[in-house]
């Protein structure tokens, strides 16, 4: 099997953020930054997807909702944490309805601050994501091997 | 014998980036019912003026939601303003008209892109967010900022632009507007294009204003208001006349956003041409106490602001009534009667924005 990396699939999902990182997310894919030249391509398809890009804190509404798109994501995968809101809550921590980071309800192997975060420090992620998912899947073959 | 189905619709969809979701009734292929249920990404923001002061929750006001983020921290400065008989210098209101109509052509062109996606039309979506960038770039230069301005405050405005910077803003208008043009005859004359949007989603006059719509929403079906007329900041000075469409259906929807992105222009023009000189804020001392009810127009429509002081340095209360809560009863009528293959576009041209809505 082929490196993984060299063309992953993109899910997002906005988990309960602003809308600012949601955009941010969607202006790397325009032709400014454009990740499509590293052959990453966005589905709207979890079980196509290697890579889930998800932004805002989880709250009790859309916690289910995550879980059960990691669920059906095929292995290997990668969770990037997209902005201050989904790394710890950020300035909604203090709400009410927000139970905190992304981490709380799936493990998180990137974390992208910023508020918003800018497209720059989303490729930065993506590309540092990129690297976890060539590990994790060195990880499965040698496990398949023994 | 009709076949009747359910089709749960969302919340994780390609065609939005946000979770909404709907619960389709369905008779073969038309839709004889949604269902809306929201609350996928509400937060209780109104809830946290009782744990920031007045002066901080400026910063929360504003991210309510990232497309609108300029407006909703506008609309909140205005109504503290109002409660504490503030009046702000008047380049300070210029450049508050000038950073809301930029933003208006940056959310209009946002559409344009996502509607262009919806259809299928790729090249659509990625010249219009092309576009777009212009503008964001010189948000970033005036600002600081792409999405998340913080500029305004209570008292008038943080940041003064200089003449290179309005110099700029009026290069990055010009060309928006020219490279704008072969956009514009795409939407509005391409076979393709109409057929996906013409007599889709028709939504008369008296519908519109029975069940509420605001913004574009209610002028592409005749209805000539708009809530800059009330004369908010420097739009009092400012001359301009609501963009209008007759036939009510999502291609005068189109048609009134793309109009409305040249009207922004020649707004952002004419207040950079009348901008005096002076101060950019006033201090603002003492606790608000009282309520003051304020309305503005956003870029998907007509929001309303509500703030009470208890003359303590925590509000009692901040309400807010973004546009497309008002919109979304107008949508699902919309709904009702149209194919499933129209259902994404027609949810589409009402411009939802999800985390505005749900705060």
């Amino acid at each position: 099997m082929g490196k993984i990396s060299k063309s992953p699939w993109l899910l997002h999902y906005d988990a309960s953020s602003c809308n600012g990182c949601d955009i941010e997310v969607l202006d790397c894919l325009t032709p400014k930054y454009d990740i499509e030249r590293f052959g990453i391509i966005n589905t709207g398809d979890p079980f196509q997807a290697d890579i889930f890009l998800i932004t805002g804190g989880v709250n009790s509404q859309t916690a289910g909702v995550v879980k059960q798109i990691y669920s059906q994501m095929p292995e290997p995968k990668v969770v990037v944490a997209v902005g201050i809101c989904a790394c710890t809550g950020g300035v909604f921590k203090d709400c009410y309805n927000i139970k905190g980071g992304v981490d709380t309800v799936i493990p998180v192997d990137v974390y992208v601050p910023g508020c918003a975060a800018r497209p720059e420090s989303i490729i930065d992620g993506v590309v540092k994501a990129l690297a976890v998912l060539d590990k994790k899947q060195a990880e499965m073959e040698s496990r398949e091997r023994k | 014998m009709p076949n009747r189905s359910v089709i749960p619709f969302g919340p994780q969809h390609p065609v939005l980036p946000e979770p909404v979701h709907l619960d389709l009734v369905l008779k073969d292929e038309i839709v004889e019912e949604a269902i809306p249920s929201i609350g996928f990404i509400h937060r209780g923001l109104e809830k946290l003026v009782k744990k920031r002061d007045y002066k901080q929750y400026t910063y929360i006001a504003e991210r309510v939601c990232g497309i609108c983020s300029c407006g909703h921290g506008l609309g909140y400065c205005l109504a503290v303003e109002q409660v504490m008989n503030v009046e702000v210098p008047d380049r300070a209101k210029y450049l508050r008209t000038i950073w809301m109509e930029m933003s208006r052509v940056h959310s209009h062109l946002l559409w344009l892109g996502l509607l262009g996606d919806a259809m299928g039309f790729e090249s659509l979506h990625m010249e219009s967010w092309r576009l777009r960038e212009k503008i964001l770039d010189m948000f970033d230069e005036t600002t600081g900022g792409r999405i998340i301005h913080s500029v305004n405050q209570v008292g008038g405005v943080q940041r003064d632009m200089d003449f290179a910077m309005l110099n700029g803003i009026l290069h990055a208008v010009d060309d928006i507007e020219r490279e704008m043009k072969p956009i514009v005859r795409t939407f509005l004359h391409d076979y393709s294009v109409q057929t996906r949007l013409k007599g889709v989603g028709i939504l008369s006059a008296d519908e519109a204003v029975s069940l509420g719509a605001v913004g574009p929403m209610l002028r592409a079906s005749g209805v000539d208001y708009d809530a800059r007329k009330l004369g908010v900041c420097a739009y009092g000075d400012l001359e301009f006349e609501p963009a209008v469409s007759k036939d009510g259906d999502s291609f005068a929807r189109c048609e009134v956003r793309l109009n409305e992105i040249f009207q922004s222009f020649s707004l952002i023009r004419q207040a950079i041409n009348k901008i005096p000189q002076g101060d950019i804020n006033v201090p603002v001392k003492g606790n608000p106490e009282g309520e003051a009810f304020i309305r503005i127009e956003q870029p998907r429509g007509e929001a309303v602001y509500y703030v009470k002081g208890d003359g303590s340095k925590y509000l009692d209360r901040f309400r807010l009534r973004t546009p497309t809560t008002s919109n979304i009863p107008p949508m699902v009528s919309l709904l009702k009667g149209s194919q499933l293959a129209d259902v994404p576009l027609i949810i589409l041209t009402i411009d939802p924005c999800i985390s505005c809505t749900e705060r």
